[in-house]
C-alpha cells in the first residue's frame, strides 16, 4: 500500500482543517480525492508531503512514518503544489535541471518517463518559467516533479484554472504516468474528473464522506433523480422547490435544477405540484444520475448533519 | 557538495538576473559614499550671524571683522536694535546673534574688560554648542590680540597665560570625512549582509519555492549556505570598492593590514548575513521582514558610535552595545584603518564577532523548518 492515513487530524487556531481521516492506496492506484475549496485537501496532501505535521493521527509512505522517516519520504515523492513553485527567473531547461540535481539524478537518466509532457515545452527550454502560459507552467511542474522518477506522485489542484482541452490532456498524461507504475494521489475541486480515477475519496469539512469506485456510486433504489428546466426565475423555484414535501435534495446544475425525491408515491405528487405552478417552458424529466448528482447529495446530507449536531 | 554547487550556482544566477542588483551593488556605495560623507559631516561653516553694535568704535568693528574673517561666521549685516535681531532670528535668516553693549571699547581700555553676548540658535543642539565653542575661540584670539596691544610694550601689566597647543594624533588635520568614511562603510556592508539575503529567503518562502524545495531531499544548511555565500562575496567586494573610492576621494588613510580588515569583515558579514536569515525564518513576508529589520537596523547604527563615540553613551547603552554587532566593526575599522592596529588590538572585538557569527548562525539554522 502507498498511503496509509489513519485517523489524522489537523487544526489551525479555529478552523478543524481534517478531522479523522482514514484512507488507503494501493500501489499504482490513481487516487482522486474531491472536494470543494476549503474542504482540506491540501492540509492532507501537506501532511502526506511531509511540510507539516498532523495534530492526531498518523500516516505512511510507502511504509515509512510522515514523522520519522521523513528523510526517506522526500527522496520517493513527487510534490506538485496547487501553487506554481518553481524558479520564476530561471528558465524551463534550469529549472528541470536544478530539480534533478538536487535529487542526485540528471535530465538524460530519466527523460523517458517525462518525454511525452516535456516534448510539449521543449521549445520554450530557455524561456524563463515565469513567461510560460498557465498549461505549460503546469507541464514544467509536472515534469520536474516526476524528474526523479518518484514511487507517488501527490497532486494538488492540477487542472485547477486550465482550460477544458489541457484538462483532458493532462489527465491522459497521468493515466500514462500511472502505467508507469507510480501511485497518484490528485485532488480535484471538478466532479467531473471522479469518473477518470481508480477510486474516489469524497472530501467535505475536513471529513472524508465516502471512498468508492466511480462505477460504484449508485443511489439508493427507491431513489428518484429529476431535472427540471424553465424559461425564467430559475433560482425562485430553487427555493420553491426545496421547501416542497418529498424533495430531499436540490441543487443547481448548471442551467437547470437535479432534485432528488426518495419513493415513487412522492415523485407523483412533487410532479403534480410542479406542474401545478404553470411554469413557462418547464421541462421536468427523469434523468440517470451522474457522478455529481451523488456527490452533490452526499455533500448536501452531510452538511445537514452537520448543522444538526452543532444546534445540539 | 554536488547539491550545494547546483544551489550555489542558482543563487548566483538568480542574483545576476535581478535588474535591481546590479545597481544596487554599484550605484549605492558610490551614492552613499560620496553623499554621505560630505553631508552628514560635524563641521560647520556659513554660521550666519547678525550683529548689533551699539558701540561702533574701532575695537568692536575689529571684533565683527574677526568674526566675518573666519571660515565659520558669515556676518549678514548690522541692525541698530536688538529687537530687530530677534526677529531676524526667529525668522530663522541667521543662526546667532552678536550684541556689543555700548562702552565696549569704553571698558576695555579703561578696564581691561568688556561684555559680548552672544545669542545662539539652540534647536539643534549640537549645532548650537558648535557655534559657541566656534565663537569663542574666535573673541579669545581676540582679546589675546588686544591685550598685547593695550599692555603697550612687552611684559608691562601682562596676565599669565597659558596656551594649550594640541596634537590631533591619527587624524591631525581633524579631518571629519576620513572618519564618517569608515563609519559609512560600515553601513554599507551591513547592508548588503542583512537585506539581500534576508529577503531573498523571505521571497522564496513568499512564492512557494521554499515549499519545493522543502520536498526534495536538500538539507537546511545546504540550503541556507548557498543563500549565505553569494551575499558574503558580495559584501567583501563593497568593501574593496568603497575602500578604492575613499583613497580616490578623500585620500583615505589605510594604515594598518587589509588582510586584517578583511578577516574581520569576512567575520562581521558571517554574523549580519546571519541576523538577515534569522529575521527571515521568523517572517513569512518580506513587508514583515523589512519593518523589522529597519527597526533593527537603525537602532543599531545610531547605537553604534558612528556620530558619537560610544564610550559617551549611558552605561546602560553600553551594555546593549555588546549585542550590537556595528558598534564591534565600526570601532575596528576606524582603529586599522586610522591608527594601523595590529591583530592585538582589536582581538577581542574579533573574538566577540566570532562567537557572535556562530551563535547567529546556529540560531537561523535551528530556526529555519522544513517541516511545521
Amino acid at each position: 500500500m502507498s498511503f496509509v492515513i489513519n485517523n489524522i487530524s489537523k487544526s489551525y487556531e479555529e478552523t478543524r482543517a481534517l478531522r479523522d481521516v482514514s484512507f488507503e492506496t494501493n500501489e499504482g492506484e490513481l487516487f482522486g480525492l474531491i472536494g470543494p475549496d476549503g474542504a482540506g485537501k491540501t492540509s492532507l496532501f501537506r501532511i502526506l508531503a511531509t511540510l507539516i505535521f498532523p495534530d492526531e493521527g498518523d500516516a505512511s509512505v510507502k511504509g515509512f512514518d510522515i514523522r520519522k522517516d521523513f528523510r526517506e519520504i522526500r527522496k520517493i515523492l513527487g510534490y506538485m503544489p496547487g501553487r506554481f513553485s518553481l524558479y520564476h527567473d530561471l528558465s524551463v531547461k534550469e529549472n528541470l535541471e536544478f530539480y534533478a540535481t538536487v535529487f542526485g539524478t540528471t535530465i538524460a537518466e530519466n527523460y523517458d518517463l517525462i518525454k511525452d509532457i516535456y516534448a510539449h515545452i521543449e521549445p520554450f527550454e530557455n524561456r524563463l518559467a515565469g513567461k510560460l502560459s498557465g498549461g505549460m507552467k503546469q507541464k514544467l511542474a509536472l515534469s520536474c516533479a516526476l524528474i526523479h522518477r518518484p514511487d507517488v506522485l501527490i497532486l494538488d489542484e492540477p487542472t485547477t484554472g486550465v482550460d477544458a482541452v489541457s484538462r483532458k490532456e493532462f489527465w491522459d498524461m497521468l493515466k500514462r504516468i500511472q502505467k508507469e507504475g507510480i501511485t497518484i494521489l490528485v485532488s480535484t475541486p471538478y466532479m467531473d474528473e471522479a469518473a477518470l480515477c481508480d477510486r474516489v475519496g469524497l472530501i467535505q469539512h475536513g471529513k472524508l464522506l465516502s471512498v468508492s469506485k466511480p462505477g460504484d456510486l449508485r443511489f439508493d433504489e427507491a431513489m428518484i433523480l429529476y431535472s427540471f428546466r424553465c424559461k425564467s426565475g430559475i433560482y425562485e423555484y430553487l427555493s420553491k422547490i426545496r421547501g416542497l414535501q418529498g424533495c430531499s435534495s436540490a441543487f443547481l446544475f448548471g442551467d437547470e435544477i437535479h432534485l432528488l425525491v426518495n419513493g415513487k408515491k412522492e415523485a407523483e405528487e412533487l410532479e403534480r405540484a410542479i406542474k401545478g405552478w404553470n411554469v413557462p417552458a418547464l421541462s421536468l424529466k427523469q434523468i440517470t444520475p451522474g457522478i455529481e448528482d451523488y456527490f452533490m447529495a452526499l455533500m448536501k446530507s452531510e452538511k445537514h448533519d452537520d448543522l444538526m449536531s452543532e444546534e445540539h | 557538495m554536488r547539491v550545494l554547487l547546483t544551489l550555489l550556482r542558482k543563487e548566483i544566477k538568480q542574483i545576476f538576473r535581478n535588474r535591481m542588483m546590479l545597481p544596487m551593488i554599484f550605484v549605492m556605495p558610490i551614492v552613499q559614499l560620496t553623499v554621505l560623507v560630505y553631508t552628514a559631516n560635524l563641521e560647520m561653516s556659513n554660521i550666519e550671524v547678525v550683529v548689533v553694535d551699539q558701540d561702533l568704535s574701532q575695537y568692536s568693528r575689529g571684533l565683527v571683522s574677526k568674526l566675518d574673517g573666519s571660515p565659520f561666521f558669515v556676518v549678514k549685516g548690522s541692525v541698530a536694535s536688538y529687537e530687530q535681531a530677534e526677529a531676524l532670528l526667529l525668522s530663522d535668516d541667521v543662526d546667532a546673534i552678536v550684541q556689543i553693549y555700548s562702552g565696549f571699547e569704553q571698558n576695555l581700555i579703561n578696564e581691561k574688560e568688556a561684555d559680548v553676548q552672544l545669542i545662539i540658535n539652540a534647536i539643534n543642539a549640537t549645532e548650537g554648542s558648535l557655534i559657541n565653542v566656534y565663537s569663542n575661540m574666535i573673541i579669545r584670539d581676540y582679546s589675546n590680540n588686544l591685550r598685547t596691544e593695550l599692555s603697550g610694550f612687552a611684559g608691562q601689566g601682562m596676565a599669565l597665560n597659558i596656551e594649550i597647543i594640541p596634537s590631533y594624533w591619527y587624524n591631525p588635520l581633524l579631518d571629519y570625512k576620513i572618519y564618517m568614511f569608515a563609519g559609512i562603510l560600515v553601513i554599507l556592508v551591513t547592508m548588503i549582509g542583512m537585506f539581500l539575503s534576508a529577503l531573498n529567503l523571505v521571497s522564496e518562502k513568499e512564492l512557494g519555492t521554499a515549499e519545493q524545495i522543502n520536498v526534495t531531499p536538500v538539507k537546511k544548511y545546504q540550503f541556507l549556505l548557498a543563500k549565505l555565500l553569494p551575499f558574503l562575496m558580495i559584501g567583501l567586494f563593497e568593501l574593496a570598492f568603497g575602500l578604492l573610492i575613499g583613497v580616490f576621494l578623500v585620500d583615505l588613510p589605510i594604515r594598518g593590514s587589509l588582510l586584517l580588515l578583511f578577516s574581520v569583515a569576512f567575520v562581521y558579514l558571517l554574523v549580519t548575513l546571519g541576523l538577515g536569515l534569522f529575521l527571515s525564518t521568523i517572517s513569512s513576508t518580506q513587508q514583515q521582514m523589512m519593518l523589522v529589520a529597519f527597526f533593527i537596523w537603525v537602532t543599531f547604527i545610531l547605537m553604534s558610535g558612528i556620530f558619537t563615540p560610544t564610550e559617551s553613551m549611558p552605561v546602560w547603552a553600553q551594555k546593549i552595545n555588546f549585542i550590537n554587532p556595528l558598534s564591534y566593526f565600526m570601532r575596528v575599522i576606524r582603529m586599522i584603518l586610522l591608527k594601523g592596529s595590529g591583530f592585538q588590538d582589536i582581538a577581542r572585538d574579533f573574538y566577540g564577532l566570532l562567537i557572535y557569527s556562530v551563535l547567529i548562525l546556529s540560531l537561523a539554522i535551528g530556526n529555519y523548518r522544513k517541516t511545521t
